[in-house]
């Protein structure tokens, strides 16, 4: 219980899917224009990251990792399928996303129309799927490392704080993009330029947390 | 020669006016993030060069047949499946640099300049075009990773792929590396400094405000 809370924590401040690994960028940097549509696709990515993580966790400890099949019998006991991790990961994320976005739309209209592209959008979305490959690095680690993801607990707690960072700084920068409008930048580094210096002196902040220990 | 002109233009044109990191903002998240060095951003510059011209030549060909509905999963299947067999490929001939990438040559199934590229050109061209397209929106990609990580690895770490550039006598007189190049908001700040050098030399690209 104690290591979730950490893995939450350091996955909000210290492990930044946005400042410190990229993840997300490009509707990142395209839905950050103003703060209200920023938290509904924060919110969107939070909810997929919290459903499509921990199904792709029992995939890769009961599917694909080596010998996870021995469930299955004798025969299937030295199966390594780990090479297939890409494609299942993918299609557990573009099944899911379908799913979601029809339930939205059947549930809350007015957040589909608010939400638009971008919710069939979060099928492409790196976050959603380094999110997937990161906890199958994680996974893999050694259960004394601080950074294993060794239960479905810790993976949920990975998923919330990694989704809750997103969300945190793409309302950071959106907050920060609506006070630009007002500003006088010049001309080559209007819009995505100044964007971009803006995210990489967010970073610079982030970095502050990094010797964070928990 | 019409027809030639339109396929110069089709290779030509993701190198600078229609770049699709520094104009069309596609494949961010990935082209940050290995650029701390040249010898990776070399790597994925040209595996991601493959997979867009290959993936763009497999579903213009299946173009006609794909459901309109379903069209979106049938090209993640096929990137996915180019993308597993370059990963493969590089643990088998470049192990230390697939280390290196780690989760990104994955998520060059979700590089938005596959997406973008195989919904806005290859669903509607010949294979030909299509391949041409991918690979200049691939080599106009990795030119950009490529000025990063060189700017990072010179200015970090001294060093080339590797081989030490800065003499040692300068690091005797003093000279220290820029720590501060090896952080990811550093590559963020770089790609500024290019797209406002970029802008600045074609007018016609700067947002109007």
């Amino acid at each position: 219980m104690e290591n979730a809370l950490s893995i939450f924590v350091r996955s909000i401040f210290v492990d930044n899917m946005i400042f410190a690994y990229f993840l997300g960028m490009c509707s990142y940097l395209a839905v950050s224009k103003n703060v209200k549509t920023s938290i509904g696709l924060g919110i969107a990515v939070t909810f997929v990251l919290l459903i499509t993580l921990p199904v792709n966790y029992l995939l890769e400890v009961h599917v694909l990792r080596a010998g996870a099949l021995s469930w299955l019998g004798e025969n299937f006991a030295n199966l390594d399928l780990s090479y297939l991790s890409f494609i299942l990961f993918i299609a557990v994320i573009a099944a899911i996303v379908q799913l979601v976005e029809m339930i939205v739309e059947k549930f809350s209209p007015s957040l589909y129309a608010s939400l638009g592209i971008f919710l069939p959008l979060i099928a492409v979305n790196c976050a959603i799927m380094g999110g997937a490959l990161f906890m199958q690095q994680r996974a893999g680690l050694e259960p004394s490392d601080p950074k294993a993801l060794t239960s479905l607990v810790d993976v949920i707690a990975y998923a919330l704080g990694s989704g809750f960072g997103w969300v945190l700084a793409i309302v950071g920068l959106a907050a920060i993009r609506e006070k630009l409008e007002y500003s006088d930048v010049p001309a080559p580094l209007r819009g995505l330029g100044i964007t971009f210096i803006t995210v990489g002196l967010m970073a610079l902040a982030f970095l502050c947390f990094s010797g964070l220990k928990i | 020669m019409k027809m030639n002109e339109e396929l110069k233009n089709t290779l030509l044109g993701p190198l600078s006016k229609n770049n699709p990191i520094a104009v069309q903002v596609l494949g961010i998240c990935s082209a940050l993030a290995v650029t701390v060095e040249l010898k990776p951003a070399l790597v994925m510059g040209i595996s991601v060069t493959i997979i867009v011209a290959l993936a763009n030549v497999v579903i213009s060909l299946i173009r006609n047949t794909i459901p309109n509905s379903v069209r979106i999963i049938v090209q993640l299947v096929v990137v996915a499946a180019l993308v597993t067999i370059v990963s493969e490929f590089l643990k088998a001939f470049a192990f230390d640099v697939s280390v290196q990438l780690s989760v990104y040559i994955g998520l060059i199934i979700t590089n938005c300049i596959l997406m973008g590229r195989l919904e806005a050109f290859a669903m509607s061209n010949k294979p030909g075009a299509a391949f041409l397209d991918g690979l200049g929106n691939g080599f106009g990609y990795a030119m950009i990773l490529v000025f990063v990580a060189f700017v990072r690895e010179l200015f970090g770490s001294g060093s080339l792929l590797g081989f030490q550039l800065i003499p040692q006598s300068w690091y005797e007189a003093g000279y220290v590396n820029n720590g501060l190049m090896m952080m990811p908001s550093m590559a963020m700040i770089l790609l500024a400094c290019f797209i406002w050098i970029h802008r600045s030399l074609d007018k016609d690209l700067q947002e109007k405000g």
